[in-house]
């Protein structure tokens, strides 16, 4: 350890600690804005930070209750947010499960299985991946107004429609898991192989369950990109009650009907789920996205 | 797959064999099944997508011969038909005049515009509906004008009754309310006066002798039944159009050449704008990769620093923005930065007595619009930074340190040359990102302010990605064809952008085997 003069050191601490405070505020500033009006009266009115006449009002609503005021009106609901959130969480579910399963049997071909082109393919997978699927929203939507013609579940307004839109995100997690394929050593399935198991077999009995970290984390990065999303899914969703909770929340801040109030309470109801699950997983997800992205 | 296994038990793997060729027969014969739907449906090109599925998969997974594509095949089909499609998709509909006037294709056009009624007005009488007492389910319709009563109908179905003279008013008569909820029925209700005439819904309250306005009278053309007038259909513009070059919608779906290129770059006022978009765009995912990385490696290092207590906490704290899911802070940031009654506002008053306009001065949305992202992205540079932070070896820092260089100088001239090249495809990942960030721009501002004396709506605010939207979905009339041109230039700026940081990694992945 280098010698450093103690005063000089105290008041670095000082200016270190006194950084991190300053920016800690600042960044933590909306945070408390938020919990603070969703304990405020009205929608509107702009009080202090510390709610004076602090009232669960926003609350009520945002768990789909009414609400009675001291003066005996009643205040339904303005949105179905636990049904936004129901909506969000069955498609991020759907879209995670779909999205393993096929980024995990790609990973492992590209990994194990001997095909010709690979090379090729892998590399043309990887520019694929940087073309992000936002800027093809016009054919998307011109193709699920066609499908459902054929069928309204493939149709607009369709949640599958939705989940099969989330499928193209494979590309960015079969790199990821390719990864972490590679790095599993090449002797265990040589042992297998040598004991008669089919490549099938051996991906099924040995790769899968030594992948089952890796996948959680896919799925889990999967889930909250399907939350996240919100231009596929405002294109494709109609009907209110279909809406996700990423398009749903905006209808709340609308020019014409501001709800800051009732926003704020169905902000943290559905925000901190998967706030927690982040935070439960991001020690994984970034690990697994800095490596995946550079190992070749 | 049946051979491999047969040693350790022949009958389940007859079975499983069984199960297996069963399920691939069923899965294919759907697959063709819809294929042809599709076909039918007039859309026969989705129609063949389906179809070289459906063969692909047969082919891979009902003969042996391709075992190992086995493995490649459903990736591969995902990628080409959720990815790669849609893209094809898009850079044809830039060729087309697709749009909310040209949605529909020729047939259902012309089925449209034949759907235009005339109602002769000189036979247009009010009607009431009136309950059968002699069966619950059927009605009658009551005429008084003309004093006509029909034989009883179900208006459930089209159909067909005939008026009798009639000269007392049915003592049944449903109240209007009850007859606006029969109105589907009604209106496929033909009713046959006594001279032969047909009389027609015509309205809420009436009905009336009503005609179809045009009759085809070729493969291409139509008559209108008045007064002779034609229209011919147009299949270079997808109109239908009558003698003196008016247009008649809807329109249908054709191809239009190099149209739309020629209108973004020959229209000044959809490529001025669009030029101003795109610096905007440029800056814009230049200076939030070059602030994000900045305050995330500053922070990195402090939270690096041996001496500082509290890191846990202090990172947990960091992190936040990046766990909270993006949409949700977004809005939280239109609310506080509204201009009106947000707290920022509120604050900066009661400080300095201003209230900076967010949303109509352009300059000021775009800073905002940066300060939102850089809240947003900081996190992840963050934890990538002290992730490679703690790559760089401690003794190369004490050797400089011994040799009585100061902190600063160390930072810049040991540790940052060595962060940097496995930064690079990361930053230039986070570039391509941000410069397709639209929703942080569709919750935030939707694009706005608008940018005066432009022909399509276009913001001070808007990059590449949110114009093309705004142009496709919100309130411009759905220039899809339009957009897909657009589409296009942004794929080959991005094409060179992928391709540039496939290059980056490629480099990056050979120091790194070195």
């Amino acid at each position: 350890m280098i010698v450093e003069n103690p005063r000089e050191l105290l008041i670095k601490k000082f200016l270190a600690h006194g950084f991190m405070l300053i920016f800690i505020a600042l960044i933590m500033f909306p945070f408390l804005v938020v919990v603070s009006i969703s304990f405020r009266e009205g929608n509107f009115t702009v009080g202090s930070l510390w709610p004076e006449n602090p009232t669960l009002e926003h609350w009520y609503l945002a768990f789909g209750f009414d609400y009675t005021r001291a003066d005996g009106t009643v205040i339904e609901p303005p949105y179905p947010v636990l049904r936004w959130m129901w909506n969000s969480i069955k498609i991020g579910i759907f879209a995670g499960i779909g999205v393993v399963t096929l980024s995990t049997i790609s990973a492992y071909a590209f990994a194990r299985v001997r095909f010709r082109g690979r090379a090729a393919l892998l590399d043309s997978l990887f520019i694929i991946q940087l073309f992000p699927t936002t800027l093809a929203l016009v054919a998307v939507y011109a193709i699920f107004d066609a499908l459902g013609d054929v069928s309204p579940i493939l149709g607009l307004d369709s949640h599958w429609s939705l989940v099969l839109v989330y499928m193209s995100g494979i590309t960015m997690h079969v790199w990821t898991i390719k990864g972490y394929f590679d790095s599993i050593d090449s002797s265990l399935d040589k042992a297998a192989q040598i004991d008669g198991a089919t490549p099938w077999q051996t991906f099924r009995m040995i790769f899968l369950p030594l992948a089952v970290p890796i996948l959680s984390v896919v799925f889990v990065l999967v889930f909250i990109g399907a939350i996240n999303d919100y231009p596929t899914a405002s294109i494709l969703l109609r009907q209110e009650n279909n809406l996700t909770l990423a398009v749903g929340a905006r209808l709340y801040l609308n020019e014409f009907q501001y709800l800051w109030g009732d926003f704020a309470a169905a902000a943290i109801l559905s925000g901190l789920p998967i706030t927690i699950v982040f935070l439960i997983a991001q020690r994984y997800l970034v690990s697994g996205l800095s490596d995946g992205a550079v190992k070749g | 797959m049946a051979t491999e296994t047969a040693s350790l038990d022949a009958r389940p793997a007859r079975l499983s064999f069984a199960i297996y060729s069963g399920s691939v027969v069923l899965i294919t014969a759907a697959l063709l099944f819809f294929a042809f739907r599709l076909y039918l449906m007039s859309q026969p090109l989705f129609g063949v997508i389906l179809l070289v599925l459906a063969l692909a998969f047969g082919l891979v997974f009902g003969t042996g011969r391709f075992y190992a594509h086995r493995f490649i095949l459903p990736g591969l089909s995902a990628i080409g038909i959720f990815i790669l499609f849609p893209i094809i998709y898009t850079v044809y509909l830039g060729f087309t005049n697709y749009s909310s006037f040209n949605l529909l294709d020729y047939e259902r056009a012309v089925a449209v515009i034949m759907r235009n009624k005339v109602v002769d007005q000189s036979t247009e009488q009010q009607f009431l509906v009136a309950s059968d007492p002699a069966d619950a389910g059927l009605y009658r319709i009551w005429l008084p004008d003309s004093g006509l009563l029909s034989d009883p109908v179900s208006l459930t179905d089209a159909a067909s009754a005939a008026l009798n003279p009639t000269a007392t008013e049915p003592a049944t008569l449903l109240d209007r309310r009850d007859a606006v909820k029969l109105r589907s029925g009604l209106q496929l209700l033909e009713l046959v006066q006594p001279d032969g005439s047909v009389l027609r819904n015509s309205g809420l309250r009436t009905f009336a002798d009503v005609q179809n306005e045009y009759e085809r009278v070729g493969e291409d053309q139509l008559r209108r039944v008045a007064d002779g007038m034609i229209l011919t259909a147009d299949h270079d513009s997808g109109f239908f159009v009558d003698a003196e070059g008016n247009t008649m919608p809807p329109g249908w779906r054709v191809g239009i050449g190099i149209d739309n290129y020629k209108r973004i770059f020959q229209s000044e006022g959809i490529r001025a704008p669009m030029a101003r978009i795109f610096v905007w765009t440029v800056f814009f995912a230049v200076a939030s990769v070059a602030l994000t990385f900045a305050i995330g490696l500053l922070l990195a290092v402090i939270l690096q620093w041996p001496h500082l207590r509290g890191k846990a906490i202090y990172r947990i704290l960091l992190i936040l923005p990046y766990a909270v899911p993006a949409f949700i802070s977004i809005l939280v940031f239109k609310g506080i930065f509204n201009q009106n009654f947000g707290e920022i506002n509120l604050i900066l008053e009661t400080l300095f007595g201003i209230r900076p306009e967010w949303t109509t001065n352009g300059t000021l949305a775009r800073t905002m619009i940066l300060i939102v992202n850089v809240w947003l992205g900081y996190p992840y540079m963050m934890l990538l930074s002290m992730g490679f932070l703690q790559s760089v070896p401690e003794d190369h820092k004490k050797a400089a340190a011994l040799e009585g260089a100061s902190a600063l100088r160390v930072f810049f001239t040991i540790t940052l040359p060595q962060i940097i090249p496995p930064f690079l495809p990361l930053l230039l990942a986070s570039f391509a990102f941000n410069f397709n960030n639209i929703v942080l721009v569709l919750l935030l501002t939707r694009g706005g302010p608008d940018i005066p004396g432009t022909v399509i709506p276009a913001g001070e605010t808007d990059i590449l990605g949110s114009f093309v939207y705004r142009i496709s979905f919100m309130d411009s009339g759905q220039q899809f064809g339009l957009a897909g041109a657009i589409t296009f230039l942004i794929f080959l700026l991005v094409g060179a952008m992928a391709y540039t940081n496939f290059i980056a990694m490629r480099r990056a992945a050979a120091k790194r085997a070195a």
